[in-house]
């Protein structure tokens, strides 16, 4: 026993750091902020050296090559003990790491922790998330797969629309002139040494700054921020009503790490790793590139934006939020914590939560994209050809040939595109349809080119037969009341 | 350091400049200087891609095959090798493209790379579109705009027929600030 002291003392006697780690293990906390409330940032640390850990543990292993990487990932999954494990930790360890810091953003945000003095602790956090979200896109890319290889070339192209420079910043980010050897060794560098070192930097920054300036206090309606008093009521607080962080207030946060690590292991062991899916083979063109789960609002904004409108946002947004989120405890650092006074910060979070949400939502099936098999892949549905004639079952032939299906939906299947046509003709009347397939227009493109006459003629009489039984199609008013009654618009499908 | 500390004279030596004190700004300067030295290389290294990029080495004419791989009135997919091109690329430096033949020597070689965000379009005989997977971009046969997206139409690489080959000048991911009829091709392009 004693001479486990004696060696204790022999390594304090040099390092001399003894009381600095016993401040900071018993620094006090005010009572009520030992709460579940404030078990997200000790989680993403937590997630983050298992991250670290799992990240190495594949790297004895990974080869970040381009020819290579994707063969050396198959290995791991099949081949080394275990390896698809860890392939799957790491995975959804990443998942969850996303998840954990935007959580504890928010919590911080609605706490109002990022108020005086602790304003530099939120900025650093807003690098932290940054660093993550680089961290989760670089991760994609060592899965060196199609979506990889892909998911590169959107970045290639999102770059290149920056101002003047956009063509040298493409070369940069790729290494070279293409997605290649160059780029993946580029991405592997930034995923495991440069991105994981700033990392490592700002969280230790960050730690510091909670142990420096002490945990956040509960808010309480009414118990509001000044520059010139709050330090001397902290203080009073913490020491009144505070308590030591070991070991009174930690178990919460250890209770909540152990459930996190134990979540991700059992994602890992029940859904597996993350691909990797086809090779990184461009010339395999029958894929559909997909980013990961938390950049797949992005990809929802990048197909609803308007055309003219996606440069300018692309390039200026991230600028205004990133400065804005940087700027936020200058903007209001002083004030009320509780988010039960801050109807408009609830609001805000509320509204970009639902928002994020829904654009991740629209993405899982994305109604923007053409169904590349809608055309042999979904039939027109029977009842539609039942009692039709032969000219009108031509039509729905055209329909599937020339690939109508890939954008529209008939019977609940095929793209959504383009409107669904169970009753297009209640709205357009034959020279509207003619005139739609003919000229396209909207996002339709135009088929006059490669469609002839007759096949126009055919298609439009069976779009004209799409109706309702109890709806009758619609028709040229104009031409009703100047026409004799039989010579009505051709032949109208329903009987 | 512990050495020679001898300061004999300081009380009234404000505005001069002691030695060790002018010792110490020449060794910052030295180490600056020699940060410089060592930062210059270091960033030419950096930027390699685009001083690369700068002297033309990405470009170069490609055969993509004989003529009679490509029917008249018909698109179809080509593959080519990239010109730039390493032993551990693996399959990335095979880069396919359309290739629409009109009529005789008459070409139109398509980019793989939709003008939207670079994902591969795919090539619909039938109907005469290409349609893109990511964000529904649709273009017309001849690589004009046809609806989705995009802001532009396909990019295309300039073509040669030179003894019965189709070759095309190639080399680069084609994007809005990269595309591959950018530059000026090295000599007799016509694309």
């Amino acid at each position: 026993m004693s001479r486990l002291k004696q060696i204790g003392d022999w390594f304090e006697q040099r390092l001399q750091i003894a009381g600095v780690v016993r401040e900071a293990v018993i620094h006090p906390v005010p009572r009520k902020s030992a709460s579940w409330w404030y078990v997200f940032g000790s989680a993403a640390l937590t997630i983050f050296i298992l991250q670290v850990v799992t990240g190495i543990l594949l790297a004895l292993i990974y080869v970040p090559s381009a020819g290579e990487a994707w063969n050396s990932l198959q290995y791991l999954n099949h081949d080394v003990t275990l390896g698809w494990l860890l392939r799957a930790v790491h995975g959804w360890g990443s998942n969850f790491m996303v998840a954990v810091v935007l959580i504890h953003m928010c919590q911080v945000f609605l706490l109002g922790a990022y108020k005086f003095p602790r304003e530099l602790t939120w900025i650093v956090g807003v690098f932290l998330l940054l660093l993550t979200l680089g961290m989760a896109f670089t991760g994609q890319i060592m899965r060196f797969d199609q979506d990889a290889y892909w998911g590169l070339g959107i970045g290639a192209s999102i770059t290149s629309r920056v101002p003047v420079i956009g063509g040298y910043l493409v070369h940069l980010l790729l290494g070279g002139p293409i997605i290649a050897g160059d780029t993946l060794s580029h991405f592997f560098a930034l995923h495991v040494f440069i991105i994981p070192g700033l990392l490592i930097g700002f969280v230790s920054l960050h730690l510091l700054l909670v142990l420096k300036l002490g945990i956040n206090e509960w808010p309480m309606p009414g118990r509001v921020v000044r520059r010139s008093t709050y330090l001397k009521e902290y203080s009073e607080l913490t020491h009144k009503d505070g308590m030591p962080f070991v070991p009174d207030a930690v178990w919460k946060d250890m209770f909540f790490s152990a459930a996190i690590i134990v979540s991700v292991l059992a994602c890992a062991a029940y859904f597996g790793p993350y691909g990797p899916s086809g090779t990184p083979d461009p010339t395999i063109v029958q894929t559909i590139p997909k980013p990961d789960f938390f950049f797949l609002w992005l990809y929802a904004l990048l197909a609803l934006l308007p055309p003219s409108m996606e440069t300018p946002i692309l390039l200026i947004a991230p600028v205004i939020v990133i400065g804005f989120l940087i700027l936020l405890p200058f903007l209001s650092g002083e004030g009320e914590k509780s988010w039960r006074r801050r109807p408009i910060a609830v609001v805000a979070l509320l509204l970009i939560a639902v928002s994020l949400g829904t654009f991740t939502k629209l993405a899982t099936y994305s109604p923007w994209s053409p169904i590349m098999y809608g055309w042999s892949g979904d039939p027109v549905p029977v009842k539609y050809l039942n009692g039709r004639s032969p000219l009108e079952r031509q039509g729905a032939l055209v329909f599937q040939v020339k690939q109508c299906r890939n954008c529209h939906e008939l019977g609940g299947s095929g793209g959504k595109r383009g409107p669904e046509l169970d009753s297009v003709a209640t709205t357009l009347t034959h020279d509207q349809l003619v005139r739609q397939v003919i000229q396209g227009g909207g996002n339709m493109p135009a088929y006059g080119k490669n469609l002839n006459p007759a096949e126009v003629t055919a298609l439009v009489s069976f779009l004209e037969t799409l109706h309702p039984p109890n709806q009758p199609p619609a028709r040229d008013a104009s031409q009703a009341a100047v026409a004799p009654p039989q010579n009505n618009p051709p032949a109208a499908g329903n009987r | 350091m512990s050495v020679a500390t001898g300061p004999a004279e300081k009380p009234e030596s404000k505005p001069q400049l002691s030695r060790r004190d002018l010792f110490a700004k020449i060794g910052l300067v030295l180490n600056g200087a020699a940060v410089l030295l060592l930062a210059t290389p270091v960033v030419g290294y950096l930027l390699s891609p685009i001083l690369r990029a700068e002297r033309g080495q990405y470009k170069r004419w490609i055969t993509l095959g004989e003529l009679d791989e490509f029917p008249e009135g018909q698109t179809r997919l080509a593959k080519f090798r990239s010109p730039i091109s390493n032993a551990w690329d693996g399959e990335t430096d095979n880069i396919p493209c359309w290739v629409r033949r009109l009529d005789g020597e008459k070409f139109q070689v398509f980019a793989i790379n939709c003008a939207h965000l670079g994902c591969p379009v795919r090539w619909f005989p039938q109907s005469g579109l290409f349609m893109c997977p990511c964000h529904g971009g649709v273009y017309y046969q001849d690589g004009s705009r046809a609806s989705g997206p995009p802001e532009r139409g396909l990019f295309e690489y300039p073509y040669k027929v030179e003894g019965g080959h189709l070759m095309i000048e190639a080399g680069q991911l084609p994007t809005l600030s990269t595309s591959a009829s950018l530059r000026k091709g090295s000599g007799g392009c016509q694309g």
